[in-house]
């Protein structure tokens, strides 16, 4: 338990230096902070097996590290260096570690919900018992590739966990202006998906309800969807205003901010604070480490844009 | 060696490589219980059962990015969209994941599909159902892009790419299907990605295409015969890679050429092909490339506009007599 403490402890403190970091100009590109939301990840995650596979969308550093990759490995990624997690190629967005199981990292919205239902037959023609975890947003929720991945999920009676992170805002704009149907969950209906709603700021309910979804999939019974209630203090990426929500909304859902409940549970079951506080200082340690080889680490050689576009050819260099 | 048609020759290399790795899998829009739209799955159902089989919804963007997720995650898959034009539906996980998971995450990921598709004009389907823009997908790195123009060629290409570990985007012109030609029942009998092939000798000009327009130019290179006209006839077969090489040996020698492709000629093949060949052999151009395209009108459904539009050996026999 203490874990998934210190899990969501490096989360936020991973977050806060990346935004500091962005404003510097270090990080580039689109970044997506997951700051309020560490508990749907960790609680999630902590309910697989190292054999079941996890994707994602763009909003990925939380869930990178829920899946054990290192801070230093995404610290330089986002940094553009060689010994970021793809070389510098991806970038915030494109995290993944496939000795890890976790496939990404993507960001055409709603397009990895495609690739879960892939990874999850791929595993299943083996006759594996894992499961896939399918992380997405709320906005991810009406394009045609939830509809379309959700329905081939189940005709095939494939093993994915349909896990949507409803942090209430796709971008700007909240589901009830884009959407008449808001309960998410209603949706699955549509396509006989069992689901369930759950607390995305207890972890320990992620984490209850994620096993149960897991168990059902395992069993050979197809597709479960998880609609997580839970919130994104930052923005949508950085550089978001946040002017369309108020200052009493955001504060509202911090009263309830997920490590904080969490470290009460802790406490209530007897774990000493200063367990807390030495996870704390551990990780502070962690992120300035990470800070310190993203910054250390070279660039990549102009010729490494030559690598790794094909297995069988050389590139065509022009 | 037996004579079959295209369809025939793609279900038998499907089986081949079927039996030869069980992680080729095979899904799409009505491949399984009724072999296929054009019958290129006619009796993989029977033979390899409803697990490694499968129809689909109709359903383009799934069918495309479940056949990405299992690819990443260990299958060959072979996913069918019934036609090309359908694969704009899909071109997202064409062009944005298959093409892009290997060197977006570093080198991480592997992505080893085939995705059959139709591509052409010549049934009076109209100006949605019709189109050939195959080269747009050979645009972009890190899809490769393969069109074969005989029955034999579209066996060894198809096995070919179903062996290869890089996705590839493999078209059929779709009036093709019952075209006959011998075809070996060699099982290991393949062909090397990126070598075009020089269908027909020749020392006059230069005739540069692929697929469906083959068949075409070599009738307008036979009746060129008659006036003395010798015309080499170069298949590319695949998109990407581009041979360019053989082209090159091949101008150097005619000093003349004339690209022949069924799509539109505006930021097409014959562009590309024509920029290369200006480039890297202008001291050995006789005369200004000539190209050969459809008509730059959106196809339509009467029978004599579609041919009017379509190219035909007529037009190449016009193209060749203005370079020589």
């Amino acid at each position: 338990m203490l874990e998934l403490y210190r899990q969501m402890v490096v989360i936020r403190l991973l977050e806060e230096k990346c935004e500091e970091l962005y404003q510097k100009g270090k990080i580039g590109g689109f970044m997506h902070l997951y700051i309020g939301q560490e508990a749907t990840g960790v609680g999630a995650i902590s309910a697989r097996q190292p054999h079941d596979s996890v994707i994602t969308a763009y909003r990925d550093h939380g869930i990178a590290v829920a899946c054990g990759m290192e801070p230093r490995v995404i610290l330089a990624e986002m940094f553009g260096k060689i010994t970021g997690s793809a070389k510098g190629k991806g970038g915030s967005m494109h995290l993944a570690d496939v000795t890890r199981k976790f496939w990404g990292g993507h960001a055409i919205v709603g397009a990895h919900i495609a690739l879960a239902t892939g990874i999850a037959f791929a595993d299943k023609y083996r006759k594996s018992d894992a499961v896939t975890l399918c992380f997405f947003g709320d906005g991810a929720t009406n394009i045609g590739y939830f509809h379309e991945g959700l329905n081939l999920a189940a005709a095939w009676n494939l093993p994915v966990i349909f896990i949507c992170e409803n942090n209430k805002y796709g971008m700007w704009t909240p589901l009830s202006r884009v959407a008449r149907v808001t309960e998410l969950r209603r949706r699955a209906d549509g396509y006989g998906i069992p689901s369930e709603v759950c607390d995305g700021m207890d972890l320990l309910a992620v984490r209850a309800a994620t096993e149960k979804a897991i168990s059902h999939a395992r069993a050979g019974k197809g597709p479960y969807f998880l609609e997580v209630m839970t919130y994104r203090y930052r923005g949508h990426s950085m550089g978001d205003q946040r002017q369309y929500r108020t200052p009493d909304e955001v504060r509202k859902w911090q009263a309830e901010d997920p490590i904080g409940q969490f470290e009460d549970v802790l406490l209530k079951s007897g774990v000493p604070h200063a367990d807390m506080d030495r996870i704390d200082d551990e990780a502070k340690r962690l992120i300035a480490e990470a800070v310190q080889f993203a910054e250390d680490s070279p660039w990549p050689d102009v010729e490494e844009i030559w690598k790794d576009i094909y297995a069988d050819i050389e590139p065509e260099r022009n | 060696m037996a004579v079959t048609t295209m369809a025939k020759a793609l279900a038998q290399a499907m089986a081949e490589e079927m039996e030869r790795d069980n992680r080729v899998v095979v899904w799409g829009e009505e491949v399984a219980a009724f072999g296929g739209t054009y019958g290129a799955t006619q009796g993989l159902l029977d033979k390899f059962g409803a697990e490694r089989v499968l129809d689909t919804p109709i359903s383009e963007g799934v069918i495309a990015g479940a056949a990405v997720g299992a690819a990443m995650n260990g299958l060959r898959p072979i996913a069918e969209i019934m036609g090309i034009n359908f694969a704009f539906l899909a071109m997202d996980q064409i062009l944005n994941h298959a093409a892009k998971v290997r060197s977006m995450f570093g080198g991480q990921f592997e992505c080893p599909l085939v995705v059959r598709t139709t591509s052409g004009g010549g049934r009076q389907l109209a100006a949605t159902h019709s189109q050939t823009f195959e080269h747009v997908f050979a645009h972009f790195p890190g899809l490769l892009v393969v069109a074969p123009s005989t029955p034999a060629d579209a066996k060894a290409l198809l096995k070919t790419s179903i062996r290869c570990d890089d996705p590839v985007l493999f078209v059929e012109q779709a009036t093709m299907y019952s075209e006959r030609g011998e075809v070996t029942d060699d099982a290991e009998y393949t062909l090397p990605i990126g070598k075009a092939d020089v269908k027909r000798p020749g020392k006059d000009v230069t005739l540069v295409t692929y697929s469906k327009m083959v068949g075409i130019s070599l009738k307008a290179a036979a009746k060129l015969a008659e006036e003395n006209i010798d015309c080499e006839v170069i298949d590319l077969r695949w998109l990407r890679p581009l041979d360019m090489q053989t082209v090159y040996d091949s101008f150097r020698k005619t000093n003349r050429a004339v690209i022949v492709e069924e799509g539109w000629p505006t930021y097409g093949l014959s562009a590309e092909i024509a920029a290369r060949i200006y480039k890297e052999c202008f001291d050995y151009l006789d005369a200004p490339i000539e190209r050969v395209s459809q008509k730059e009108a959106p196809l339509p459904y009467s029978a004599p506009l579609e041919k009017y539009m379509l190219p035909k050996p007529e037009d190449v026999i016009a193209a060749v007599k203005r370079v020589v």
